[in-house]
């Protein structure tokens, strides 16, 4: 199954500066492997080596927060990065 | 140093990397950059067994930490397949997370390709091929120790930094956390003793303990390696080994000036010459020059006696930061060239052992490193 993922612009060195690509994957871990697979190393910028989602990253399905990394994802599904900055 | 000849200094900034490059001329300083723009640099170090290769610890506000390698001297540049991480932790551990790869240090002479990486919070990583798969070293990080050694974390977390490498044997490593102290490996980072007798501690209640400390920089003598100095939170030190008493060197400094500072930079071959920037360590810490003064302070005696260097820096009103990894020497010839880059985006350098000091480049962001490259 895939789905839709958009990615923020920091995150676009790594997709050759598309901003929205495709992933394989039921949950958003199987997401995250799709998407390492294709780009590698971008996995480890959104979530920590214990699998935590990093602090400033912020990940949905649909409108949807995602909490778990187990959390489902379905084909017609489009999985959100997103990235908070603050001051300077 | 200003001098006919070429060389590099690797600005890391918050903001990203920048070069200053020296050709030929004693007066033509080119700054190039940025690289990575945005990424928060807080180490680009030179591979001396290698000098083509840099390494380059890199993050971003949002972003995780990562490392990234230019094998053709900072023109291109490659992520690390395998960024330090600290490893997964077991239920009900406590998990941790690398926050900033902080500092890094390429591995002995003898052990090509291998290069050591500090962390926050604190941890210690190794690579054996060049910095492109990072492991823990499970005889730091996971030490029963450890969790007592980092107890007490500075405002900006946990530092791991000043990994030297002993140019004597490979096995043979200090490396310092700032909140933490001085540590030492005798068996390649398998075990750790504490080396904090006769530094101060004096912020903590009990003074005399073994660990704990809050070292700001720490560096070994490259042709003199029992010789090492170190820039305290309490002081400046110095340590011959195989001696374990650190001797504070900065209660030869003018009272009011005092011997609170960052780094700490060591001459190439005399070991009885160092240099310090000293800044405001009262009341609350202000953390810059002394009465907005400027001066680098150097030693020719091992720290009996220090002269202030400040011609051509500014006379007042100058209220400059500059933190452990921004200054340093180029390491060339008898009268060394140094270097240092300010948290408010300049670089002075200043010929002659530091004799005379001009602005080489300003309005950069706030600066985290400055290191010479061949």
């Amino acid at each position: 199954m895939s789905c839709t993922v958009r990615i923020p612009s920091p995150l676009r060195s790594y997709t050759a500066g598309a901003a929205t690509v495709t992933a394989d994957g039921g949950t958003i871990e199987e997401v995250l492997a799709s998407l390492e697979r294709r780009f590698a190393g971008i996995r480890f910028r959104m979530v920590d080596e214990q699998a935590r989602i990093r602090p400033h990253i912020r990940l949905y399905v649909n409108t949807e927060e995602v909490q778990q990394l187990s959390q489902p994802v379905g084909a017609r599904d489009v999985v959100h990065v997103i990235c908070a900055l603050s001051g300077g | 140093m200003l001098r006919a000849m070429t060389a590099t200094l690797w600005i890391g900034t918050r903001k990203g990397a920048f070069t200053l490059r020296l050709n030929g001329s004693r007066r033509g300083w080119k700054l190039s950059g940025p690289q990575f723009l945005g990424h928060i640099i807080h180490h680009v170090v030179q591979d001396p067994r290698e000098p083509k290769v840099l390494l380059m610890a890199a993050k971003t506000g949002h972003l995780g930490p990562t490392v990234y390698r230019s094998s053709d001297r900072g023109r291109t540049w490659r992520e690390a397949t395998q960024p330090p991480a600290f490893r997964k932790a077991a239920e009900g551990e406590k998990a941790r997370a690398v926050d900033r790869v902080f500092w890094l240090t390429p591995g002995h002479a003898s052990e090509r390709g291998t290069w050591y990486a500090g962390s926050s919070p604190a941890g210690l990583f190794r690579s054996e091929d060049g910095g492109e798969r990072w492991e823990p070293v499970v005889g730091f990080n996971d030490n029963p120790m450890n969790p007592q050694w980092v107890s007490f974390g500075t405002p900006d977390g946990q530092l791991t930094h000043s990994i030297l490498i002993d140019p004597r044997d490979p096995r043979h490593l200090y490396l310092a956390l700032s909140g933490g102290g001085v540590f030492e490996s005798t068996d390649a980072g398998a075990d750790w003793q504490p080396l904090n007798e006769g530094c101060a501690a004096d912020f903590l209640p009990d003074p005399t303990v073994p660990f704990g400390h809050d070292p700001h920089c720490v560096a070994l003598h490259p042709t003199v390696p029992d010789r090492l100095y170190q820039q305290n939170h309490c002081g400046i030190y110095r340590l011959d080994r195989p001696g374990r008493r650190w001797v504070r060197i900065g209660e030869a400094m003018p009272k009011k000036v005092g011997d609170v500072g960052f780094p700490i930079v060591l001459h190439p071959t005399d070991p009885q010459t160092a240099w310090v920037l000293p800044m405001d360590g009262q009341t609350v810490w202000p953390r810059t020059s002394i009465a907005g003064k400027p001066a680098v302070y150097r030693t020719r005696d091992g720290g009996k006696t220090w002269r202030r260097l400040d011609r051509g820096l500014p006379r007042s009103q100058a209220w400059l930061t500059v933190l452990r990894q921004a200054m340093c020497s180029d390491g060339r010839g008898a009268r060394v060239g140094l270097y240092f880059g300010t948290t408010g985006g300049e670089v002075w350098a200043g010929a002659n052992d530091g004799e005379s000091w001009r602005c080489i480049a300003r309005h950069l962001p706030e600066i985290y490193s400055v290191t010479h490259a061949v």
